[in-house]
């Protein structure tokens, strides 16, 4: 190792390896030494902004005025107050928020405002709703719906066609957001003897225009209207289903529990409706969204789902 | 030059260095135990039922903490999509407290009653049947496992000694009525956990299946209750502002 790679040393650590191999033991570069003095002056400036010392139970908070946040606070009752505070990250999100609120409440009133059937005549609001909708709807909607609302049979209902077991007018649907659903059937295995389970089978097939045992339909038909199984009592004397209690229409081809469509065979078919005559449904369970989104956001979900998902009625 | 002395003595370096640490420590996280302010004057922040105690130990014996967090920021995006953010409050009984750090799925501080009890399930069991895009592994055995909360009173008596009010004896219960009411107290009970478990399990039977509490139970019923204590509607927006 040359020599040269040393000229400017002042001071090694004394250590040599290999003969001539040295640790330099320079001063540390000028800039750094300021740069190190100007953290101490940036510390002292930073006290004076934010929140910084502890002192007992308490701690600094800036100087006051110096770097205060103003916002708007609503109350519970609605009433909204001007408030001045320190600089701290929860009063800085609350101007974030006051920003947010400010920007869409034009459209969040004229949705408030209006009654339902009017929003999709503004096209420009609707815009606005579409956008607002869809972020809402995927958050908190598709993970049982299903992204393009198309339920899943087993699960959870089909949002974009035309047929509403709980009914599909703006309000039901509204009602729906807010308070959420309990589906409930109730079992038949200790009811029914199987011959019979199997009759109300081929009847709720043919009604669906199944394959299915003419005959045994028949019996079926009888047993459906009886005081026995009285299946009529929530599924309506025509079998149409009831929206007040989202009792399913048997008439239709939308399968919702049984997996007709998913069922190869004719016995799978006929099997798949036992299985829910006899075992009864206690599921269908919708969460209700009233404590998580305001009347103003569930308005707009509800023309969402009612206009722009295609599934009004 | 005098750190010299200090840089060529390793047991002077070390202590200095050990010092130096300990005094950031101190300024740093001393004073949070003696700031009122850091847990806010909240209602309704409880312990969680055995139940729900139980859920919490597979949520981290599952390694749920790895991908969820359990910390809402405050941040308009967070809000939006979550709900208000986290309180100190509301993570009081928590040892050790559930945060995360890393958000491969989606935070689940405020999941409690988001979804139905059966869509948890079915989640747990084959997240892809519901959610085609999830990356979340399946976890098939927490609904065949039988819930083992034969050391149910030990795991509540352990949490008792790190400060979590749950009640030994008639002193405490009574103790524990006045701060969160009847219903809530016979809840936190030790003598009674095995009967609470086995009760809330048969009210609510999360997992459909009637006959058995299995591990799917315990972690539902914790899913379920996740930042659900606190009812923001009775304050105001801007309530834990003068907290900070």
């Amino acid at each position: 190792m040359s020599q040269d790679n040393n000229t400017n040393t002042t001071n090694t650590t004394g250590h040599v390896w290999d003969n001539d191999l040295q640790e330099l033991d320079n001063p540390l570069p000028r800039w750094w030494i300021w740069g190190f003095y100007i953290t101490f002056v940036f510390t002292i400036v930073y006290w004076l902004f934010y929140p910084a010392w502890p002192i007992g139970d308490n701690y600094t908070k800036g100087v006051p005025g110096l770097n205060s946040i103003t916002y708007t606070a609503t109350q519970p009752n609605g009433e909204q107050v001007e408030k001045t505070t320190h600089w701290n990250m929860r009063s800085k999100f609350m101007v974030e928020m006051n920003e947010l609120q400010e920007a869409q409440k034009k459209w969040f009133d004229k949705v408030a405002a209006m009654p339902f059937e009017d929003v999709q005549k503004d096209a420009e609001l609707m815009q606005f709703v579409n956008s607002v909708g869809k972020t809402m709807f995927t958050d908190n909607c598709a993970p049982c719906h299903q992204q393009g609302a198309q339920g899943k049979i087993g699960f959870s209902p089909n949002l974009a066609d035309d047929h509403w077991q709980y009914g599909g007018t703006y309000q039901n649907i509204e009602e729906t957001i807010v308070a959420g659903r309990n589906g409930y059937m109730p079992p038949f295995k200790e009811v029914l003897q199987d011959e019979q389970i199997t009759q109300l089978a081929n009847y709720v097939l043919e009604m669906s225009g199944e394959p299915h045992d003419a005959e045994a339909s028949k019996a079926g038909a009888a047993l459906f209207r009886s005081e026995t199984a009285a299946c009529y009592y929530c599924h309506g004397e025509n079998a149409q289903g009831k929206i007040q209690m989202g009792s399913a229409n048997l008439t239709d081809k939308i399968w919702l529990w049984a997996d007709i469509p998913g069922s190869k065979t004719d016995a799978a078919k006929l099997a798949e409706v036992k299985r829910v005559i006899t075992g009864g449904l206690n599921r269908g369970v919708m969460p209700a969204w009233s404590g998580r989104l305001s009347p103003a956001q569930i308005k707009l979900l509800t023309v969402y789902v009612h206009d722009s998902l295609g599934g009004g009625k | 030059m005098k750190h010299d002395k200090i840089e060529r003595n390793l047991g002077i370096l070390a202590i200095l260095t050990m010092l130096a640490i300990s005094a950031g420590g101190m300024v740093e996280i001393v004073p949070l135990f003696f700031i009122k302010e850091t847990v806010e004057k909240v209602e309704g922040v409880r312990p969680y039922t055995p139940l729900e105690l139980r859920g919490r130990d597979i949520y981290i014996r599952e390694g749920c903490y790895l991908c969820h967090s359990q910390m809402i920021r405050p941040f308009r995006d967070e809000a939006l999509r979550y709900g208000h953010y986290s309180l100190a409050a509301e993570s009081k009984y928590d040892h050790p407290f559930q945060w995360g750090s890393k958000r491969t799925g989606p935070d689940l501080a405020r999941v409690g009653n988001k979804y139905s009890n059966e869509w948890q399930t079915q989640h747990l069991i084959a997240p892809r049947s519901l959610v085609p895009q999830s990356v979340m592994p399946n976890y098939p055995w927490l609904i065949k496992n039988a819930l083992d909360y034969s050391d149910i009173q030990k795991r509540m008596l352990a949490l008792r000694t790190t400060g979590v009010p749950y009640s030994n004896s008639q002193a405490e219960y009574e103790r524990n009525v006045t701060e969160f009411g009847a219903d809530v107290a016979k809840q936190l009970h030790i003598p009674d956990a095995e009967k609470n478990l086995i009760g809330q399990e048969q009210l609510n039977n999360y997992d459909g299946k009637a006959d058995q509490v299995t591990e799917m139970d315990a972690l539902v019923s914790y899913l379920q209750v996740l930042g659900t204590m606190v009812d923001f509607k009775k304050y105001a927006d801007d309530e834990f502002v003068k907290y900070r």
